[in-house]
């Protein structure tokens, strides 16, 4: 007998298929949404809002940099310790959650996928190691593939099509979902303890950030990638950086994409507003940042919004992390990878007394609330840098409620009246817009929903959260609770949570993106990698690529070549 | 006769992954490429223990897996708060089910790591550690520091392979472009290869690296004449090659985990190295010994939040090392039975602790018979991890390998002991519950 379901009479907000918050039913059949069912089991969702799954385009959620984050935090671990119960296994960890406890936080708020946003690709196994044991979520992972070698040897010498090639095997080699760039040059030049502007040439590989950038945005527009390059920019964090951000933004100008998506993502784009030339002149730049999306539209951004408190940050971006540490004094861990990337780590607490914090707490909210189309805009806190992913649903109450952010204002470092715009902004998002900037937004920029992803139409995956909220709903406390702890969650037609509880825990799957790549161009280009296992790497060329072992669960896109 | 390349070792925290073997009927006849001694003869095989085996009026009785597996769920599922330790030595496949069987008993884990480098762990717990890949090193370092730690006869590909002796992109010279220290209580044989041996004083590295840390940081003036043995002038000298170099990396072992001030001797060079970060790219990294102690480490951290001495009795993971770590557990009797895998608390435990363990039951999983099987009651041998079963174990960089299997075997591999044992425990609880 086939599985059923069918949630009656919810209010449903399935934005790529245009429904805003209509009285509809959900039919499901094996783990699929369908027309219609004969003999379902039948959740009553009666005045409740509806939304597609989840989608986090953003989230450092496995892989050895979360891992040393764990190790170096044994005080964040003991915060989040939850015994385990008859379905769910012990818990720990608050900003670096264990890996169980990432799965059952993001399905009680109604998540089901999450983008591991940065994979070293030599440490690739562990990033899928961590992802398996991720209980319930759809997980994929984008390797770093911007400062190493043989990409920016390739931007050199202007071989685009090798540079394609390369991608394509380090794809394929990682098991990855996208290219991930992340201080591009910048972290290579960490190496040597030094760090890249945009336009610095990188110590030895006489190639820009700036080249680096625009070789891979038209190397990945060679295939039918599902998404754009997805980048973290030069300087992050820097008082002024917003001017350096915006040039980022328009070495890709141009570039045609292979489908109606834009041509790079700007991650964490609250870390990338910064005007002022000190931290004691710091101010918000998020509105310069918003009209330039807003006049464009070859870019998407993610937020990066603050949640204030005591956080763990990590990056590939060693040399930020560094800086982080020099001003903190505190705890810092770096792990450098050779040919390839960095990691950096550090605790930070973000406070609402300190004049700089306030502020990067405004810009995260002003950017979601100057962009005027939500389609360009991804509801993300870079978890856990500008503070935990189980901090969301204080940011969505905020969005929704400009009572709520006075509230939060008065209560905050006065520096936010003068150097930030967010109390003189009086936007509030409707929940369509929130289910923009959370599932379908995201979805669609990855590529997903033509795999099932961010909606709801006939096809598409179970995935559904239901919150226990009515959509008149005007408190900001009561939509904060909703978004926290869901009715009721499905993943694949299965309910994993129900009042709040997770009551069941399926594993879930590994998307990856496999580029096809010509032989000859491929044959190419593994003449000058194989040299670099040859002298540089310190593990073979044959032991490198992840085993098919480690992907129990895999669903496989594949990106064809591009008849140009 | 086939050749097999890209073998894996298992056996130091090296990894060696280049490794190239002839096999022929199921049996490896010569090693032809990339291990060390001792990798070699571990690859060339050498006594087992040849069946499983439950121990009766002191004898050990050959028997069945079947029936070791359910004598040893037996213990287990009895026990009121029973120990799993060693997990250096085999791979994180296998980890995993033990966490869930941990999990499963409110039971205690704990990894060799206790009684090695715990204290590095605690002090990465307490400040974090600036580290990098092994490639990093062979291809950037010019200045080698090896502290408290022999590799030329520890791990004998290390300085071959990645540090002192190898080639890479800016070190195409090999050793003749980089320097090496050793600082150590005596003259090992890599003190012997090294640019400058610096002779400590045993127990005095904390007061060594302090003295560093001060140069470094600009405070030569406060340095007395001599400290822990060495003369002023001679840490004059390092910190000036430290403050000349471009990529300075320290190596340490476990003869500066384990005197003197212990895991705040780690503490202090990690300090040592922030502060040589000042002038030049350091870095810092511990040389692990076991080949996948360092993997233990990591899944412990991700499925429990913490990376070893976990308690699980609460339900939850509950780390104290010092309380919950092996040695202290056993040494005040907090445990009533034992499951040993992939180590050798016989020949390594202190004898109070042992003391103990002799008088509780132990499971004993392993592909070869040690000083633990002596006392051990129930003898399960498993697949030896690299050469009969594959799976990923962790480098002392941390950097992911996976193991090959290369000959078939009878032996099970260990997470499928593990698995099985867990399978019964939950079986015989389910009946009880009936
Ligand atoms: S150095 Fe270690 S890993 Fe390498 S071959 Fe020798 S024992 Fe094996
Ligand atoms: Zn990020």
């Amino acid at each position: 007998m086939a599985d059923e379901l069918l949630i009656r009479n919810g209010v449903v907000y399935d934005p790529i298929n245009g429904v805003k918050g209509e009285k509809k039913d959900i039919c499901i059949r094996d783990g699929k949404v369908v027309d219609s069912v004969t003999n379902p089991k039948v959740i009553d969702a009666e005045g409740r809002v509806v939304m597609p799954g989840g989608v986090d385009i953003h989230s450092h959620i496995a892989g050895g940099k979360v891992n040393a984050g764990r190790i170096m935090r044994p005080e964040d671990e003991r915060k989040g310790v939850e015994p385990k119960t008859k379905v769910c296994r012990a818990q720990s960890g608050y900003s670096v959650p264990n890996t169980f406890a990432t799965g059952y936080r993001y399905a009680r708020m109604g998540y089901t996928f999450v983008m591991e946003a940065a994979m070293p690709p030599l440490a690739a196994r562990h990033t899928h190691e961590e992802m398996v044991d991720i209980p319930i979520l759809d997980n994929a992972a984008m390797p770093l593939i911007d400062n190493n070698w043989m990409t920016m040897e390739y931007v050199k010498s202007g071989d685009t099509d090798l540079l394609a090639a390369y991608i394509a095997w380090m794809m394929k080699a990682t098991k990855g979902y996208a290219v991930k760039v992340v201080n591009p040059g910048g972290t290579e030049a960490w190496g040597w303890g030094k760090n890249c502007n945009l336009n610095d040439t990188v110590p030895y590989f006489d190639v820009t950030p700036a080249e680096i950038i625009k070789g891979l945005a038209e190397a990945n527009e060679k295939f039918e990638m599902p998404h754009s390059i997805h980048v973290h920019g030069n300087m992050l964090g820097h008082p002024g950086n917003y001017e350096m951000t915006k040039d980022t933004y328009d070495v890709v100008k141009g570039i045609k994409p292979y489908r109606d998506r834009p041509t790079m993502h700007a991650t964490h784009t609250q870390f990338h507003s910064y005007g002022g030339t000190t931290w004691g002149n710091f101010e918000s730049k998020a509105d310069a940042i918003a009209d330039y999306i807003n006049e464009n539209d070859h870019m998407s951004i993610d937020l990066g919004s603050v949640i204030l408190g005591d956080t763990t940050t990590m990056t590939a971006d060693g040399p930020m992390e560094y800086s982080l540490y020099q001003i903190t004094g505190r705890k810092w861990t770096n792990h450098d990878v050779e040919l390839e990337t960095g990691t950096g780590i550090t605790p930070f607490l973000y406070s609402g007394k300190v004049s700089v914090h306030t502020i990067q707490w405004a810009i995260g909210q002003e950017l979601a609330l100057l962009v005027k189309d939500p389609w360009k805009v991804a509801l993300t806190t870079d978890h856990p840098n500008a503070g935990p992913f189980i901090g969301y649903p204080i940011i969505i109450s905020h969005l929704m409620s400009k009572k709520r952010r006075d509230e939060s204002a008065e209560a905050m470092h006065k520096a936010i009246f003068d150097r930030a715009a967010l109390p003189s902004i009086d936007r509030e998002y409707d929940l369509n817009e929130i289910a923009i900037i959370t599932r379908g937004m995201t979805a669609k920029t990855l590529g997903l929903h033509e795999h099932g992803k961010g909606h709801l139409g006939v096809g598409a995956d179970a995935d559904v959260a239901i919150y226990d909220m009515s959509p008149e709903e005007r408190d900001a406390g009561k939509i904060q609770k909703a978004f926290l702890n869901t009715k009721y969650t499905i993943k694949g037609g299965q309910i994993v949570v129900k009042d709040g509880e997770v009551v069941a825990t399926p594993p879930g799957r590994t998307i990856f993106v496999t580029p096809e790549c010509d032989d000859k161009l491929t044959d190419e280009m593994l003449v000058t990698l194989k040299d670099k296992f040859a002298k540089y790497y310190s593990v073979t060329f044959n032991n490198y690529p992840v085993q098919d072992a480690y992907l129990p669960n895999p669903y496989e896109i594949k990106a064809p070549w591009r008849s140009s | 006769m086939v050749e097999v390349t890209d073998v894996v070792c298992s056996l130091c925290g090296c990894v060696c992954d280049d490794i190239v073997l002839e096999v022929e009927n199921n049996e490896i006849v010569k090693v032809k490429k990339g291990a060390c001694s001792v990798g070699k003869a571990k690859l060339l095989g050498h006594e087992r223990i040849k069946s499983p085996a439950i121990r009766e009026n002191g004898e050990l009785r050959e028997c069945s897996y079947d029936e070791a597996i359910k004598k040893a769920a037996e213990i287990l599922y009895k026990s009121r708060r029973s120990l799993l330790y060693g997990w250096s030595s085999t791979v994180c496949e296998a980890h995993k089910v033990g966490v869930e069987l941990t999990e499963d008993l409110g039971a205690v884990m704990d990894n060799t790591a206790s009684v090695c480098h715990g204290p590095s762990v605690l002090a990465i717990n307490d400040v974090g550690l600036p580290s990098c890949t092994l490639g990093e090193v062979k291809n950037r370092a010019d200045l080698i520091i090896y502290w408290g730690a022999n590799p030329a006869q520890a791990h004998a590909n290390h300085m071959k392979r990645y540090s002192y002796v190898s080639k890479g992109y800016w070190t195409e010279e090999g050793k003749k472009g980089k320097k090496m220290v050793v600082v150590d209580v005596r003259k090992t044989m890599t003190a012997k290869m090294a640019d400058v041996f610096v002779q400590i004083k045993q127990g005095k590295d904390y007061q060594v690296f302090s003295a560093l840390r001060a140069i470094l940081r600009g405070h030569e003036d406060v340095v007395p004449d001599e400290v822990g043995g060495v003369p002023k002038e001679q840490l004059l000298e390092v910190a000036n090659m430290v403050k000349e170099s471009k990529f300075v990396m320290t190596f340490f072992g476990m003869g500066v985990t384990h005197t003197g001030a212990r895991h705040n001797n780690i503490v202090n060079a990690i300090q040592f190295t922030r502060a040589a970060h000042l002038h030049t790219k350091a870095s810092i990294m511990p040389l692990r010994g076991h080949y996948n102690v360092a993997g233990i480490n990591q899944v412990c951290t991700w499925e429990t939040g913490f990376p070893f001495a976990i308690d699980m009795s609460r339900g939850y993971a509950w780390y104290n090392p010092g309380e919950q770590s092996a040695t202290d557990l056993l040494y005040r009797g907090d445990c009533d039975a034992a499951m040993i895998i992939a180590s050798d608390p016989g020949a390594h435990f202190p004898g109070e602790s042992l003391k103990h363990l002799a008088k509780i039951p132990v499971i004993q999983i392993d592909p070869y018979a040690n000083p633990t099987t002596e006392f051990a009651d129930v003898v399960i041998p498993a697949a030896v991890s690299g050469i009969e079963a594959e799976g990923n174990v962790y480098r002392m960089d941390n950097v992911p390998i996976r193991l090959r299997k290369i000959l078939d075997t009878d032996y099970l591999p260990d997470e499928e002991i593990l698995q099985r044992i867990l399978t019964e425990i939950r079986a015989m609880r389910e009946k009880e519950g009936e």
